[in-house]
């Protein structure tokens, strides 16, 4: 704006190209973008809303239930003050004033019934707090001085310097422990980290199932949806809209039943067992066990997750000028050598998506690997709504969760890196 | 326009005078579904709807994750259900963690006929202060009786590949596994919680279990071994009582059941902290668990009556005509071995105990 025409065209002569109310042209047009601008936040606001109340605030909520902590010095507030004094690795009790400050917490905890709660907390960290608590409170009208005696007579566990060295530990309002129980690790009672031994880990050889079994879904998906894609989009409109029906129905229908289905065709007993012996080709004892395990899992959700591989790649096909393919072939290239150079590359995008849509599908789906995937064929989320409904160990839980969200954003960068995300065309 | 005026009117009327009879008091109960909710639903839902037209009871089937409800709706502080049908275990955790109301049982709940007070006539039944127990089940096992090699007698025969080869269908979780296995591994029975709360007792368990491995398939809902039983896939399997009745008494499969330590556990209901209407709730809850009411219920399903005084009163059943007696978990001829549930146990050890069981499966 600082051109000499522009100079000449301001009668003020201050350097500035006026509008014909007499408003600066830039300070103008910086109105019309800022107006233009809010008008569009105005629009996506109600989405952004959306995206912030039923997405990222629960995923909030979700991290700060994984280390949150605050019940037991809710709870015990005298006592978790107390045990500030006590040297944990001495190898002593401590004092009576923390017995004292237990038993008084524990009159108000009785009270406001919270005593059971903090029992369950304390629970996960060692087996017996729960009724240690439970039990603890509802006699502690008849605890009277001095209490570090009549304490431990009540309950004996008062007597053990293991008790006092996990409550102290988890005294803090914030914990890793549900995190360490997440990846077969645990604690000490004086706070060291150990590693489960392998007979009791369980979570880190999950996910790891988890991932491999996405990718290996995600993998049979591109294998069978790929020429299904090509017949589309190369077959006439009319049949290959015949052919898109096959596709979408299994998509429309429940699936609950689709699951199902699978179970009615892959059992012991199922149509396929049944098929193959009356064949001749196994024997009656020797039925196939598909069902009820990996092979079933990776059977059932291949299946169920098939359309979301074909639509991204039937849309990307789609586009492809058939004219490449004929070009390649004058030039030269023979059949093979036209489709993994010529046409292949053009349908990468569609790969992306679809392979991308698959994967994070899989690595959080739950109901199909609870139905039919048996004992070797659940996967880590089936873990998640265990500990949320059955176990009700929410922390952990959500440690879990945490840690999967982790893992696909992870992936997620990965993928950015290698194939690129631009890359990737939905249709 | 007069008469549209009218007619307007009319309709207006109308959907108040709708409105009005909607508004009659809901009772949402929440139960286990299928069969069970049904055995309530004629044994207590309808007679008392009958005799109270103003209380409208609606079922909800969300018994399997009742207490992860609760929780969110201790939370949320908005409370929906009027009243709980809970298993005992699951009313001691909810009890502790203050999600539902201790009650005084004998104060709202009606004496026996010859006046016993209901905390006699229930017994040790009542095993929390939350909780007001309705029927004993048992988790047994059932056989197909065209399918084994010999027909199983014991708990042992569980374990005993030789004798009945097969697969067999057990729950999905250390509870009664753990104790079936080490009463099959000759453990004498008032030592098997004492022996489970040490790391032997549970490699002991453990390795018992092991020698069966291969040949179970775990079940997670109490409906699965009744048609793996029926489907053939599975020889012999655990599951409750009242699923092995229905599949042999009402189908007619060819399943006979095996009662030899049966494990006695309890249902019962609970009512929610911020139960609304809590006046109305507490009238049904007095009817629905009468002496009379309880024995009812044992007419449509097979669990015992909670209630000492019920037990006499249990009959035939309603639609098949057979004796429920010789049904029952605890009729004497059924009842020789049984192990009760341990809850101060598994209230401690639930969680360790099934984190362990989990690992153990998959290795």
């Amino acid at each position: 704006m600082t051109s000499a025409t522009a100079t000449d065209a301001n009668p003020a002569g201050t350097g500035e190209v006026m509008t014909a109310d007499g408003v600066p042209l830039r300070i103008s047009l910086a109105r019309a973008r800022r107006r233009s601008r809010n008008r569009a936040l105005l629009l996506v606001a109600p989405l952004f809303l959306f995206v912030l109340i039923t997405f990222f605030i629960p995923i909030l909520s979700m991290l700060f239930r994984s280390v949150e902590n605050q019940i037991v010095g809710e709870t015990l507030p005298h006592t978790v003050e107390a045990l500030q004094q006590w040297d944990e690795s001495g190898g002593d009790l401590p004092p009576e004033e923390v017995y004292a400050a237990l038993v008084e917490d524990l009159r108000i905890a009785n009270e406001t019934k919270t005593a059971g709660k903090v029992g369950r907390r304390m629970n996960y960290e060692k087996s017996g707090f729960a009724s240690l608590f439970r039990t603890t409170a509802r006699r502690i009208k008849r605890i009277e001085a001095p209490y570090k005696e009549t304490l431990i007579k009540a309950k004996k566990d008062w007597g053990e310097l293991e008790t006092w060295q996990v409550l102290k530990r988890e005294s803090d309002a914030y914990t890793l422990s549900y995190y360490l129980a997440a990846v077969d690790f645990s604690y000490t009672p004086t706070g060291e980290v150990l590693k489960l031994p392998d007979d009791r880990s369980l979570y880190v050889g999950l996910f790891w199932r988890t991932i491999w079994m996405s990718l290996l879904i995600t993998v049979l998906c591109l294998i069978l949806a790929y020429p299904i894609s090509y017949l589309l989009s190369t077959l006439p409109v009319k049949t290959s809209n015949l052919l898109m029906i096959l596709v979408l129905l299994p998509f429309w229908t429940s699936l609950l039943v689709r699951t199902s289905a699978w179970i009615a065709l892959l059992q012991k007993e199922g149509v396929i067992n049944d098929l193959l012996v009356w064949v001749g080709l196994i024997g009656d004892e020797h039925r196939l066990t598909m069902i009820h395990n990996a092979t079933g899992t990776i059977v059932a959700m291949t299946h169920v997750l098939l359309p979301f591989m074909v639509l991204p790649l039937y849309s990307v096909m789609k586009t492809i000028p058939p004219s490449y393919m004929r070009a390649a072939r004058s030039l030269g290239a023979t059949p093979f050598m036209a489709f993994v150079r010529v046409y292949m590359p053009n349908t990468v995008p569609g790969i992306g998506a679809g392979a991308l849509l698959v994967f994070i599908i899989s690595i959080g789906y739950y109901i199909t690997p609870a139905l039919v995937g048996g004992q070797s064929g659940t996967l880590i989320s089936n873990f998640i709504a265990y500990h949320l409904s059955i176990s009700l160990n929410w922390g952990l839980a959500a440690a879990l969760g945490t840690i999967l969200l982790v893992l696909v954003l992870a992936l997620y960068i990965l993928y950015d890196k290698i194939v690129g995300i631009d890359n990737m065309k939905m249709g | 326009m007069k008469t549209l005026f009218k007619k307007t009117l009319i309709a207006t009327a109308v959907s108040v005078g709708v409105v009005g009879t909607a508004s009659a008091k809901d009772l949402v109960i929440v139960s286990w579904g299928g069969a069970y909710t049904a055995s309530q639903q004629n044994a207590y839902h309808e007679p008392y709807m009958a005799s109270n037209p103003d209380i409208k009871i609606i079922n909800d089937d969300s018994g399997n994750d009742a207490v992860a409800k609760l929780r969110a709706m201790a939370e949320a502080d908005n409370w929906s259900w009027h009243l709980v049908d809970m298993v005992a275990s699951d009313a001691i955790l909810s009890c502790d963690e203050g999600l539902i109301d201790e009650v005084d049982h004998d104060a709202i709940l009606a004496a026996a006929p010859d006046g016993t007070p209901a905390t006699e006539d229930f017994g040790n039944l009542i095993v929390s202060p939350c909780f007001i127990p309705q029927i004993v089940y048992s988790t047994t096992f059932g056989y197909r009786t065209d399918l084994v090699k010999a027909a199983p007698t014991s708990i042992a025969d569980v374990f005993d590949l030789e004798k009945i080869p097969g697969k067999r269908s057990l729950e999905k979780k250390a509870i009664n596994n753990l104790e079936w296995a080490l009463l099959a591994d000759g453990v004498a029975p008032d030592q098997v919680y004492d022996l489970l709360g040490t790391d032997e007792g549970v490699a002991q368990a453990f390795a018992k279990l092991d020698t069966i491995k291969d040949q179970v398939i775990w079940w997670e809902k109490g409906a699965q071994t009744p048609q793996l039983l029926a489907d053939g896939e599975v020889v012999m399997g655990s599951t409750y009582n009242g699923r092995l009745f229905s599949v042999i008494e009402e189908e007619k499969q060819p399943i006979a059941m095996m009662w030899d330590w049966q494990v006695f556990d309890l249902d019962g209901w609970v009512i929610p902290k911020g139960a609304p209407d809590k006046d109305e709730v507490l009238k049904y809850v007095k009817f629905a668990t009468d002496t009379q009411r309880l024995a009812d219920q044992a007419k449509f399903i097979s669990y015992g009556p909670a209630r000492a005084s019920s037990a006499p009163l249990v009959g035939k059943h309603a639609t098949l005509g057979i004796e429920m007696g010789p049904h029952m978990p605890t009729n004497p001829e059924n009842a020789r071995n049984t192990l009760v549930y341990n809850y101060e146990f598994w209230a401690d050890n639930v969680d360790d105990l099934n984190e362990r069981f989990t690992a153990w499966l998959n290795q």
